[in-house]
């Protein structure tokens, strides 16, 4: 029996108004597989995300997380069946300490819920999971410090590992270096292939080496349609993909 | 987790026998029965601020309605009280207080639902239509609010448990007393808890939040649960102490008096509300005797503190805390000295000219002379007016030229300890 797809999406659309965002995209993710979501400013690849995470309704289409369809869902039920996004402007808690952003992303998943009366100190699996974490995004020394107070760079990190800490199998990552300079996007991506090892990856991004180093597979999203998915070099051979995107932005 | 973390928890913990110890022994220091009753109230007024920041500090919700948990629970308690009294079933007095948190708790399930579908300024408004329902309905259902005169009761029924009828003040503050610190540790205790954190987290980014697979409507219901809970526990120790509740209980202006004096205590720090309630009892019991015009240096003070120092009173001491462990406090205290002398001169002045004007507004008709305060003043002389104003000039002007110097190395200070980059949230009591 063939395995379900960890994401598919099928015939998705989604309208704002009278203007067509998403006009009817199908993707299919196999689990274990790494896709790059590439496409000009525009292009409805945050809006796509969106439509994934729960964070917009699509106007019509399906979308399946391992075979189960989570279309129209709410985010927090999306991300219970194990889907973990990260967002283009980091989405922080802005008031919390490091060590507590990423806390609270860790105490769903060990299935604490809503419980007030287990002292978070007195949870030795979550603090384990936490500092490992922080360990893992580099911000162990931090962790004491406000995100707010945080350095642009540290701040995508926490952003990153934010959305690590529910352990996720299928990860949305949406411009994971934008704005970093070439060195910490250097150093990022190589943290993003580590921290990421045999989880599904769905990522936007503008940097043709990040993407040349994190996917196997690549997504051409122009005006709402995919217009080409394949193996790098597949689409970078595709005419349609070099008229459209590579030949006028490259 | 580090070494230093553990000794600040040790620390944040004394907090608790030291304040448990502090209740036990103020009645000594504070025997009168005006005293102790100043005690009671303050504990009262301290469970309802804590409750209230529970929703506004831990949760940023800002709610215009609070009074409605206070009160209903406080009527719920009475309503208890008055029904065990009369003979059905038994019920010790000393758990009247917690029927008062039942009753708020029964109305949260109900009131807090449509509240918590929304945050932000929909949620206030919300609160605040809410709050004038319910003060609409007391005069509707004279039967559970008792109308205007409201709802009496006795607490000493006749039940004495192990000695103790509650007759006697300093035994009710006792029972007071241990409802304010079991309930301040425990709403403590909460924001240590795995919703209590996350309702944090909702306060800051509930996207975020639902990305991270809770829903920030459950959080936000349950947290105003436990909110509603301990509000109607402190209606239900003012029931106690007051043996009555009436419809000013649920009113907007007993709600604005949460948000007012949790404010001004700080939102910012668990210890920021309880200096709150301990102000709310120092001004509408102690300076509401001393003048007419007590809300007016209230929004006066109000005012000031939400633009000189929007940390509140907790704020402001926390960060001198944090300077006098750094040891740049002591070269900032003459110039503190300096500007509290400026402001206390300016201060009279100011008071002065406001009960003069009080004066001449509410009792004309009793001449034109009268006391302030051991001084004699006398609206239809120049004189007093001049005294006024040479007092506002004389504290004014060197104020406006001590202030700028004065901020000025206070923030040099700040900066040099590197306070500037620590959070203002306190993660601790302070």
């Amino acid at each position: 029996m063939k395995q379900a797809p960890a994401l598919a999406l099928q015939a998705l659309h989604k309208r704002f108004g009278t203007t067509e965002v998403v006009c009817g995209v199908d993707l299919y993710v196999q689990a274990g597989e790494r896709v790059a979501l590439i496409g000009p400013n525009g292009a409805g690849k945050s809006t796509l995300f969106n439509l994934i995470s729960g964070h917009a309704r699509p106007s019509s289409g399906f979308v399946h997380l391992h075979g189960r369809s989570i279309t129209g869902l709410q985010p927090f039920a999306i991300a219970r069946l194990g889907l973990a996004r990260s967002f283009q402007i980091s989405n922080l808690f802005p008031q919390l300490s490091v060590y507590e952003n990423l806390r609270c992303s860790v105490l769903w998943s060990l299935g604490y819920g809503y419980t007030f009366v287990r002292l978070l100190g007195s949870l030795r699996d979550a603090t384990e999971r936490t500092d490992a974490l922080m360990e893992r995004v580099g911000l162990t020394a931090q962790a004491q410090t406000t995100a707010a107070h945080l350095p642009y760079a540290q701040q995508r990190a926490l952003e990153l590992g934010i959305t690590l800490g529910s352990g996720a199998d299928v990860l949305l990552l949406d411009e994971p270096t934008a704005g970093m300079n070439r060195a910490e996007a250097e150093h990022f991506t190589a943290l993003i292939r580590s921290a990421t090892a045999g989880k599904t990856l769905l990522l936007v991004e503008h940097d043709m080496d990040v993407v040349a180093d994190l996917a196997d597979k690549i997504a051409v999203l122009v005006q709402g349609r995919i217009i080409a998915f394949g193996t790098p070099q597949a689409v970078r051979a595709d005419p349609a993909v070099q008229a459209a995107y590579l030949g006028t932005v490259v | 987790m580090s070494a230093m973390q553990k000794v600040s928890g040790w620390r944040d913990w004394m907090v608790w026998p030291v304040c448990a110890v502090l209740l036990v022994l103020a009645p000594l220091f504070f025997s009168g029965s005006f005293a102790l009753a100043l005690l009671s109230q303050m504990g009262i007024a301290i469970v309802a601020c804590l409750s209230f920041n529970l929703l506004f500090g831990q949760g940023g919700m800002l709610s215009f309605g609070h009074a409605v948990y206070a009160g209903l629970g406080g009527f719920v308690a009475m309503h208890a009280l008055n029904t065990f009294s009369a003979g059905a079933g038994w019920l010790p007095v000393s758990l009247v207080p917690l029927c008062g948190g039942l009753g708020g708790l029964a109305f949260a399930l109900v009131f807090a639902y449509p509240s918590t579908r929304h945050a932000g300024s929909s949620f206030a408004m919300i609160t605040l239509g809410l709050g004038e329902l319910v003060y609409a309905l007391t005069t509707l259902l004279p039967g559970f609010f008792g109308g205007e005169a409201g709802i009496a009761g006795n607490r000493v029924n006749g039940h004495v448990l192990g000695g103790v009828s509650f007759g006697p003040a300093i035994e009710l503050y006792y029972l007071l007393a241990l409802y304010t610190l079991v309930c301040a540790l425990l709403m403590y205790l909460f924001t240590r808890t795995p919703l209590g954190q996350m309702l944090q987290a909702v306060r800051d980014n509930p996207q975020r939040v639902a990305s991270i697979s809770y829903d920030p409507q459950r959080v936000r219901y349950l947290a105003m649960l436990l909110a509603g809970f301990f509000a109607g526990i402190s209606g239900g120790m003012a029931a106690l102490h007051f043996e009555i509740v009436n419809a000013e209980a649920v009113g907007s202006a007993r709600s604005a008096a949460y948000l007012v004096f949790t404010v001004l205590g700080g939102t910012a720090h668990f210890a920021g509300p309880v200096l709150g309630g301990v102000l709310m009892v120092l001004c509408t019991v102690l300076l509401s005797a001393w003048t007419k015009a007590w809300l007016l240096y209230l929004g006066l003070g109000f005012v000031l503190v939400l633009v000189y120092a929007p940390g509140g009173l907790a704020g402001v001491l926390a960060q001198h805390l944090r300077l006098a462990r750094s040891g740049r406090l002591l070269p900032l205290l003459p110039w503190y000295g300096a500007l509290t002398g400026c402001a206390w001169v300016a201060l009279w002045g100011v008071a002065l000219a406001i009960e003069m004007l009080y004066h001449q507004q509410l009792h004309a008709a009793s001449g034109s002379a009268f006391m302030f305060l051991g001084l004699a003043l006398d609206t239809a002389t120049p004189g007093s007016w001049l005294t006024a104003l040479g007092l506002l000039l004389a504290g004014g002007l060197p104020g406006l030229w001590v202030y700028p110097r004065c901020a000025a190395r206070y923030a040099q200070a700040h900066a040099a300890a590197g306070l500037h980059a620590q959070s203002v949230v306190a993660r601790g009591v302070w």
